[in-house]
């Protein structure tokens, strides 16, 4: 107890309940009495009926995943006695005594000043014949799944009964417990609440594609002993079903038999009546959650619930509160894996709607998008198969922003240039970051606060630190926010040049600017640089002139791995990637690597990009390991730039007998047109010989596909992080003019991306779009044509493998060494021996990640 | 030894100045790696600082991956301090003194260093 003595007596707070509401409920009031220091004047008690401390219902099918109540659990075991709570679990309320002011439990009776009721609701079973024991399981609680566990062992089919959300995810749970798993509903579609016809059917469809069995518009009449199951149910049109378990999810009901037993008004579709301030008929009593009827609706998700959690606890803290006034129910989640959406009036039914629907039979997705009778406004959507759209669409419906001229645009798939709302067209309420509910309005809020840079916005509202999904929109409404105050946005490369890459690139294209130093002394400030500016001038200068990166002016520029022509692995030594063109090598040059890896014992592995990766060269070796390559007719592989790195091909015409065109032979025509070509970022190429796309071309930066009349040409595409289609730029092109118009958009990326700015990233930052780089680069709009062509030719022309150069030149070769005053090696690099080759030894550097830059 | 300027200002008859390599073995505005008994000394060659001519020897090890790397970084300069970046993660370490910008609690010892002649020399 509070040892200051005070005259205020402490008051009694009773909450019954401890599932996900009342325990919101209890952390908010915690938080919140500590926030005013009057914690101590709180006698707070907490009634729960299962044994468990409040879990995670929402996950609840990870409990046959693999996860325990324990990492299901809200809350620290020590949660409530660490603040004092006194937590009552396994004791069941029988009733309440209102005049009183008492609760009545198993354990004895308890006083309250003021009392929460968050008992939530129970699963509602039909009165079938027959449906008890196996057949009659429920899937609401821990317990009710370790019954369902229990019944699942040695059985080998289980129905659902009720394809709702919940259904849904009960017959997750018995495929993970695997079982043949079947849905029946009564309704004619799956999740008959928040999908329309098609968006049901498109679900049903992929849902069966996954092996669980669907049946819709079925009636169960009466379950008796079956044949081949434990159990046959008979449903009313004489159909049957046999299985050895039966989980009903057929909807819920409020739990509100306390309520009822003191005589608390109940809504007419049962829930204890409550105003907007949660309050029941009894001033002294609240009701939250699915117990809880709120104008004649209960409502069954736990966002609603928590929002009724915050609006009590704020009211017993005696802060201003927020009164409840409904919840939207609009949902995204994945059920058996399947993205499914459904926002506002998703069936439409508001009079005079109109609607907009995109449907794919193919992949099964459906979209629809539902407008007010006026076409401003989205009133509802509804999603099936991807929930990438649903973000969007959700800030439009909440928002009530206006429509953009061609509302289909915001459910048509994304390749058809989806138009993301721009930062000007959101509200203030409009929410950015999801994860940690930070509006729009907060971010200005922090921006008139003085917060001009984007790291101290993110650690002043933690926006973009959960899941990280609204990075970019938070970067463009903060970047959007500050032009609108009249702040510069710093586009600065660094401090030391107030120039943008492009703005350097053409500075040093125009002027003819060879070096660093020239730069930096007539456009930058300091004369020395940074690890910024350097390699991104460095990149800049080898791109316009092309002299070998081993010259003494640009050494000092390039990052380790440009400056030992090699990739710097977590342990510091390198890997070694000799170019292998288009993936095409003969038996002697493989021995030749397996010979060279062999005797400097060095790991090898096959790369995504049809080469060969040798592991943990020292640096002083790296010169010997070069030589011998160079001997066998090897020459860079450039993994270590920002360079073209690898053109993919498939073996094409010559073996395939789908082949339409030679693909190995464009790939390496191309492969060595672009090598050393060096870029804003990495490069990577694909060749295809037919439609098949065997190398995966739409995933590269420059995908080539063979068709009968010559080559479809793809851009902007790209694998790793951020996976993008690329997109047809041309078509039918003969070889000639497919190299000139590869020429163009190589060289025009070059010239105006960003630095480390792919080409995928540059393309969506380019205004107009891919009309826009058809425009320039295919129908030369701009006039840039023959400019382009020529400036690559010069970089073709200049080319020499950087590695045979350097090796010409005792100068060059100083540097390879570990220690330049003792022979040995790095005393510290040890490695172990796994699978039959060395890798580095593991200490305690678990945290580290490697920094191979061929990854993919 | 010779006597230089800078031994009269400062008194460092305590200090005994060693050569590690040669002017030769270093590389104008980057770094190479000598060995000290033992320990690795990361040397950055800057011929014109504002105090002019300037070598700078700080330790080799890159405290965050525990790998010999730091010679191999790129030196720059950060609100008027010459730093080296660790070529793994990229942190800066201030050659006067070692201090990382980042991740104060990472600090990297640095020597006296200065060209003597021909020779690379520190205090040891």
């Amino acid at each position: 107890m509070n040892s200051i003595v005070t005259p205020i007596k402490s008051e009694r707070l009773v909450i019954v309940g401890n599932g996900m509401v009342g325990h919101h409920c209890v952390e908010q009031l915690v938080e919140r009495l500590l926030g005013r220091g009057t914690l101590g004047l709180h006698e707070i008690h907490v009634y729960g009926e299962e044994r468990q401390r409040a879990y995670d219902r929402v996950h609840l099918s990870e409990y046959f995943g693999g996860r325990d109540a324990e990492s299901l659990a809200l809350c620290e075991a020590d949660y409530y006695a660490r603040h004092g709570v006194q937590a009552h679990l396994g004791v069941q309320v029988i009733d309440i005594d209102r005049d009183r002011r008492e609760v009545i439990t198993t354990a004895g009776r308890q006083p309250y000043d003021r009392l929460i009721l968050a008992t939530g609701s129970y699963p509602f079973v039909p009165p079938i014949a027959g449906a008890e024991g196996n057949a009659r399981l429920v899937y609401r609680t821990l317990d009710d799944l370790d019954g369902i566990r229990a019944a699942a062992a040695g059985a080998r089919r289980g129905v659902v009964v009720g394809g709702g959300l919940l259904g849904l995810e009960a017959a997750n749970a018995l495929k993970s417990l695997g079982l043949e798993a079947h849905v029946v509903e009564f309704a004619p579609r799956l999740m008959p609440v928040q999908l329309d016809e098609q968006g049901g059917a498109a679900l049903k469809a992929r849902i069966e594609a996954l092996g669980v069995g669907v049946h819709l518009s079925r009636a169960t009449q009466e379950i008796i002993v079956g044949e081949e199951y434990a159990y046959r149910m008979a449903f009313q049109d004489g159909d049957f079903l046999e299985t050895d378990l039966i989980v009903f999810s057929a909807g819920i009901r409020p739990q509100d038999a306390l309520a009822r037993r003191c005589g608390l008004d109940v809504g007419a579709r049962g829930g204890v009546v409550v105003d907007n301030d949660c309050r029941t008929s009894d001033p002294a009593i609240f009701a939250i959650g699915e117990c809880a009827a709120w104008n004649g609706s209960v409502f069954g998700l736990v966002a609603p619930g928590y929002t009724m959690a915050r609006t009590v606890a704020a009211q017993l803290a005696g802060e201003a509160h927020t009164p409840f006034t409904g919840a939207d129910m609009s949902t995204k989640l994945k059920l058996l894996g399947v993205d499914v959406g459904s926002i506002g009036d998703a069936h439409g039914a508001t009079p005079g709607s109109k609607s907009y629907r995109f449907i794919d039979e193919a992949t099964a997705s459906y979209r629809r998008l539902v407008v007010s009778p006026d076409g401003k406004t989205v009133i509802g959507a509804v999603l099936v198969g991807d929930n990438s759209y649903y973000d969007t669409l959700l800030q439009y419906a909440q928002n009530g922003i206006k429509l953009p001229a061609e509302p289909s645009g915001l459910i048509l798939p994304a390749g058809e240039g989806a138009p993301a709302l721009g930062a000007d067209a959101l509200p203030d309420t409009a929410t950015i970051c999801s994860c940690h509910n930070v509006s729009k309005g907060a971010v200005c809020c922090q921006i008139d606060a003085g917060v001009t840079d984007l790291g101290e916005l993110k650690a002043a509202t933690k926006a973009g630190t959960g899941c990280g999904g609204c990075s970019a929109l938070l970067k463009q409404v903060f970047e959007h926010e500050l032009a609108a105050r009249g702040v510069a946005v710093d586009k600065s490369l660094c401090e030391h040049f107030a120039y943008t890459r492009q703005e350097l690139y053409g500075i040093v294209r125009v002027e003819g600017i060879q070096t660093f130093e020239a730069l930096l002394a007539k456009h930058g400030r300091g004369h020395v640089g940074c690890d910024i500016c350097k390699p991104a001038v460095g990149s800049i200068l080898a791109s316009c002139w092309n002299k070998p990166i081993t010259d003494p002016l640009l050494i000092p520029l390039q990052d380790t791995n440009d400056t030992f022509m090699a990739n710097m692995q977590k342990n510091g030594t390198y890997s070694i990637v000799p170019r292998i063109a288009g993936g095409e090598i003969t038996p002697d040059k493989l021995i030749v690597l397996g010979q060279v890896a062999k005797k400097y014992d060095l790991y090898t592995k096959i790369t995504g990009g049809q080469r060969i990766d040798l592991f943990g060269a020292q640096l002083h070796e790296l010169p010997d390991i070069w030589g011998e390559l160079i001997d066998a007719g090897f020459e860079t592989g450039h993994a270590y730039g920002k360079s073209l790195r690898t053109v993919k091909s498939c073996v094409g015409s010559t073996w395939c007998r789908y082949g339409v065109q030679d693909s190995v032979g464009m790939a390496l025509r191309l492969e060595d047109r672009y090598k050393g070509l060096r870029s804003p970022h990495k490069i990577k190429f694909g060749v295809s010989g037919c439609t098949r796309e065997c190398a995966e071309a739409q995933s590269k930066d420059i995908g080539v596909i063979a068709t009968d009349k010559g080559w479809n040409l793809y851009v902007a595409g790209n694998g790793g992080m951020r996976p993008r289609h690329a997109e047809l730029l041309a078509t039918d092109l003969d070889d000639e003019t497919l190299v000139r118009t590869i020429d163009r958009f190589l060289m025009f990326y070059v010239r105006t991306a960003d630095k480390l700015q792919r080409t995928s990233v540059w393309r969506e930052s380019l205004e107009g779009g891919l009309d826009y780089l058809k425009d320039v680069i295919v129908h030369d709009s701009l006039g840039l044509g023959a400019e382009l062509e020529a400036q690559m030719q010069l970089v073709v022309d200049r080319y020499e493998c950087e590695w045979a150069n350097a090796l010409k030149d005792p100068e060059k070769l100083k540097r390879f060494r570990t220690f330049v005053n003792d022979e040995r090696g790095d005393p510290d690099v040890h490695f172990v021996k796994e699978r039959g080759q060395r890798r580095p030894v593991r200490a305690s550097e678990l945290h580290l990640i490697p920094v191979a830059e061929e990854a993919l | 030894m010779s006597q230089s300027n800078t031994l009269r200002v400062q008194p460092l008859e305590t200090v005994t100045w060693r050569a590690l390599c040669s002017r030769q073995d270093l590389v104008a505005h980057s770094g190479v790696v000598a060995w000290l008994d033992g320990e690795q000394v990361a040397l950055f060659h800057l011929p014109d600082t504002e105090t002019g001519d300037q070598v700078f020897a700080i330790a080799n090890k890159d405290p965050k991956s525990g790998a010999n790397v730091i010679g191999r970084g790129i030196v720059g300069q950060l609100k008027g301090d010459l730093v080296i970046a660790s070529p793994l993660y990229k942190q800066h370490f201030r050659l006067a003194d070692g201090t990382c910008l980042e991740y104060p609690e990472q600090r990297l010892r640095v020597w006296p260093a200065r060209l003597n002649g021909d020779a690379v020399e520190i205090a040891h």
